[in-house]
């Protein structure tokens, strides 16, 4: 299914998520199963699945990096669910740095400061990523976009870490 | 598409045809209904003039009482008295068995759901609610004039799928047509979100007698959005009574008491709680297993006894703006709901806690009931141009079981629903033809710390090489938080499906510890997840290599053979021991002495692949 087309949207990366977020509640105020709380059965599962579809939508177009694999899968560029390892020596010393400097967040004098100091590296790596990606999907050759897919997979270990981070700094807290 | 000829709630209706509906609170303790009249939402009060009645039913010798008179005759037949009958809605009978020594009525096991013995019969939770939901149903009849189109009935946020069926499996009991079931925190915020038009982040901090909730929000342009739901169901104003009565032996002395001394304590305690909201002191004078006691408590002693219950919510708060992902100070409205928000320190460390006010103008008691009411007035088409949207949320995450005892979360919670999503998975051994597959529900990381929905087969798996084949799991869960499961491999297309109805839900205080249990457990389910994870890691390099040496063990020397052999007998024997790092060790080390074999087995397939290639160019 192309979500683009559910939302009558131009199937682009640069999106606005305004514009999205107000198209997502018309669909959902025009198909919610509360609209057909008095119809027929078949007609309540209808917008049961509907609904489900337009909740599937909106959550894989509100993310750039499931924007960016729904956008690339649209060109037939299956990422998801893949299993790859990377070759780009640079890229894996860089994610092993990070990982190291996470481990030693519990070890250090000043966790918080250490958290704030990973964050920042996180957020300017993804930042500088996304825009690759960007670029990359809006040229929209084929070159680029075995490009745009490299950079999802990059961007999903800057996610995940950003994730472990969340953990540590939860398990701080705590 | 058909589905956009049907007529909408609004445009359905004749316009001059009002339709009769009405909110039911059906609560615990106390239930409550209520109903949109002339524009205005109200509590309808039955004959005696009272709008709150107790949740209790009576099965008599002669007729069945509902209400203060099942209450009145409780002492002399308790039995057949049924209190407390929303503790074991969808409930299994062995689950419940805990409940059973504090209850006085008989349980008994219906099919393997819980059910009471009266001298009417066997009565299940689905009958006895059906009872208070008719009684409060007649109440609305007779003060509106009319039998009632729809009802919305409020349900606690955390009810699972069987509490929910068995919600409306009782009002169908009852004769009613249930429009939709509501989650009790988000009808409180309907009555003040339509009241003042207010947009913005709201937050609901439902403190009731026995439960904590609390409620995420997001509100715009007539769109009620849950953005995620949290809390206690083992907290609440009972335990400040208990606090109190703590409090109190230790200012008489008097630790032994009996069953009649401890009621006792307990009523002084709740009118020293109610006397402190409004006054700074509360005194107090009583006698109890025959000593006299007198005194007064002060609200600064009394918020010290509570002030732990209290931060303990707002931790909850915490938590449950992180699964928003909002900060306190996007909050703009605290909506405050149940008898127990009225204690001043609640009022005061909420404020605090969100920067604002809360709102309190409401009766806290009622304020859900008048939010189901005017939504029932919504859903039955009254209001010619509704604008209300409300999108809910499923309460705990659904996820499928996987290799290691680990759970792969499919759907996580505070997702918008309805809601379809599909996850892959794989096959682990070569040739496998039947795969597993366990629903689970909860927040934790290991299986055997959430609650098993359902199992089932998927057989037919055409043999493949580990890996091969992709296994592709729907789960499908629809308005009422009702799920079904499906199951297909991706190439053959060979399907299993199964309908999850569970024929029991998890208890409240099991959901509680679920959710609280994985935060505070988070560090030891990490460290086992780890050492999971290590272990299915060792599982696999020992199957992997152990296939590459039996099809290209001629590509080593004698001694590089032995070497490697030895090293996965070293890497099974450790995988055996509960030690994370030498697993990792030893597979690290594995990994090392076979790089040079994979690469002599990925230069063989690559000539494989050229020698075709080159056959095909001549």
């Amino acid at each position: 299914m192309n979500y683009f087309q559910l939302f009558d949207l131009p199937a682009s990366f640069e999106l606005d998520l305004t514009e999205l977020g107000s198209r997502y509640l018309a669909l959902q105020r025009k198909f919610h199963p509360d609209n057909y709380a008095a119809a027929s059965n078949r007609d309540r599962l209808m917008s049961v699945q509907q609904t489900a579809n337009i909740n599937d939508a909106y959550h894989s177009l509100k993310q750039p990096l499931l924007r960016a694999e729904h956008l690339l899968a649209l060109r037939g560029l299956k990422i998801s669910h893949e299993q790859r390892s990377f070759t780009d020596p640079v890229f894996l010393m860089q994610q092993m740095e990070l990982r190291e400097q996470l481990e030693e967040i519990s070890s250090s004098d000043n966790p918080d400061d250490a958290i704030m100091a990973v964050e920042q590296q996180l957020q300017q790596q993804r930042k500088v990523l996304l825009k690759q990606l960007a670029a990359a999907l809006e040229a929209n050759t084929a070159e680029q976009n075995q490009q745009a897919a490299e950079l999802v997979r990059k961007l999903k270990f800057f996610f995940k870490l950003q994730h472990e981070l969340e953990l540590i700094e939860q398990q701080i807290q705590d | 598409m058909a589905l956009l000829q049907i007529a909408e709630p609004g445009q359905s209706a004749a316009p001059h045809h009002h339709k009769l509906a009405a909110g039911i609170d059906l609560g615990t303790t106390n239930s409550l209904v209520a109903a949109v009249r002339s524009g205005q939402a109200g509590t309808l009060s039955n004959a005696a003039g009272v709008d709150m009645i107790p949740s209790v039913v009576r099965y008599g010798p002669e007729r069945t009482d509902v209400g203060q008179a099942a209450v009145t005759a409780a002492a002399a037949d308790a039995s057949n008295t049924i209190f407390s009958i929303k503790r074991l809605m969808g409930k299994g009978y062995a689950e419940t068995q805990p409940l059973a020594e504090l209850l006085p009525y008989q349980l008994v096991d219906q099919g393997g759901l819980a059910a009471v013995a009266t001298r009417e019969g066997v009565k299940n939770p689905v009958e006895v609610s059906a009872e208070i939901l008719a009684t409060l149903a007649d109440t609305a009849s007779q003060v509106l004039g009319g039998e009632l189109n729809g009802v919305v009935i409020t349900v606690p946020a955390y009810f699972d799928d069987a509490q929910r069926q068995a919600t409306k499996d009782a009002a169908k009991l009852a004769g009613l047509n249930v429009l939709r079931l509501l989650n009790e925190p988000t009808a409180a915020a309907l009555a003040y979100g339509l009241d003042s038009g207010q947009e913005g982040v709201i937050a609901v901090y439902d403190l009731g007698g026995g439960t904590f909730d609390i409620s995420i929000l997001r509100l715009k342009r007539g769109v009620f959005e849950v953005l995620a739901t949290g809390g206690d169901s083992a907290l609440g104003g009972d335990d400040f009574d208990q606090l109190i009565v703590g409090w109190l032996q230790q200012q008489t002395g008097q630790q032994k008491l009996s069953h009649t001394g401890r009621r006792q304590y307990l009523t002084v305690a709740r009118k020293l709680k109610e006397q402190l909201t409004d006054n700074e002191s509360a005194d107090y004078g009583f006698t109890a297993d025959e000593q006299a006691h007198s005194g007064s408590l002060t609200r600064a002693e009394f918020d010290k006894l509570c002030s732990a219950l209290v931060k303990k919510t707002i931790r909850s708060c915490r938590q449950v703006l992180r699964d928003a992902d909002l900060t306190p100070d996007e909050v703009a409205k605290v909506v405050m709901v149940g008898g127990s928000t009225r204690v001043p320190l609640v009022r005061q460390l909420v404020g605090e806690f969100f920067a604002t006010e809360p709102l309190t103008s409401i009766d806290p008691d009622k304020v859900v009931a008048l939010g189901a009411a005017i939504q029932a007035n919504v859903l039955v088409g009254n209001k010619a141009e509704h604008e209300t949207l409300l999108l809910d949320v499923i309460p705990l995450s659904l996820g499928l079981e996987t290799m290691g005892g680990l759970t792969e979360k499919v759907i996580p919670r505070n997702t918008v629903i309805p809601v379809a999503r599909a996850q892959e998975f794989t096959t682990f051994k070569d040739g496998q033809t039947a795969m597993a597959i366990h629903v689970l529900q909860g927040e934790r990381e290991l299986v055997e710390d959430c609650r098993s929905l359902a199992r089932f087969e998927l057989r037919g798996i055409p043999p493949m090489p580990a890996g091969g084949a992709h296994i592709k799991v729907t789960f499908q869960v629809d308005a009422d938080g009702l799920l079904s499961v499906s199951a297909e491999e991706k190439s053959t297309g060979v399907a299993a499906g199964i309908q999850v109805k569970p024929s029991y839900g998890l208890t409240d205080d099991q959901v509680a510890a679920m959710i609280s249990g994985s935060m505070q457990h988070a560090r030891q389910d990490m460290q086992q997840r780890l050492l999971r994870e290590q272990q299915v890691e060792a599982d696999r390099v020992l199957e992997a290599v152990g296939a590459a040496l039996t099809q290209d063990g001629v590509l080593l020397e004698p001694d590089e053979l032995a070497e490697i052999k030895s090293a996965l007998t070293t890497l099974a024997q450790v995988r055996q021991q509960e030690d994370t790092a030498a697993i990792k060790a030893a597979i690290e080390h594995t990994n090392t002495l076979t790089d040079d074999f994979a690469a002599r087995r990925m230069d063989k397939s690559i000539r494989q692949a050229l020698q075709g290639h080159k056959v095909d160019e001549v």
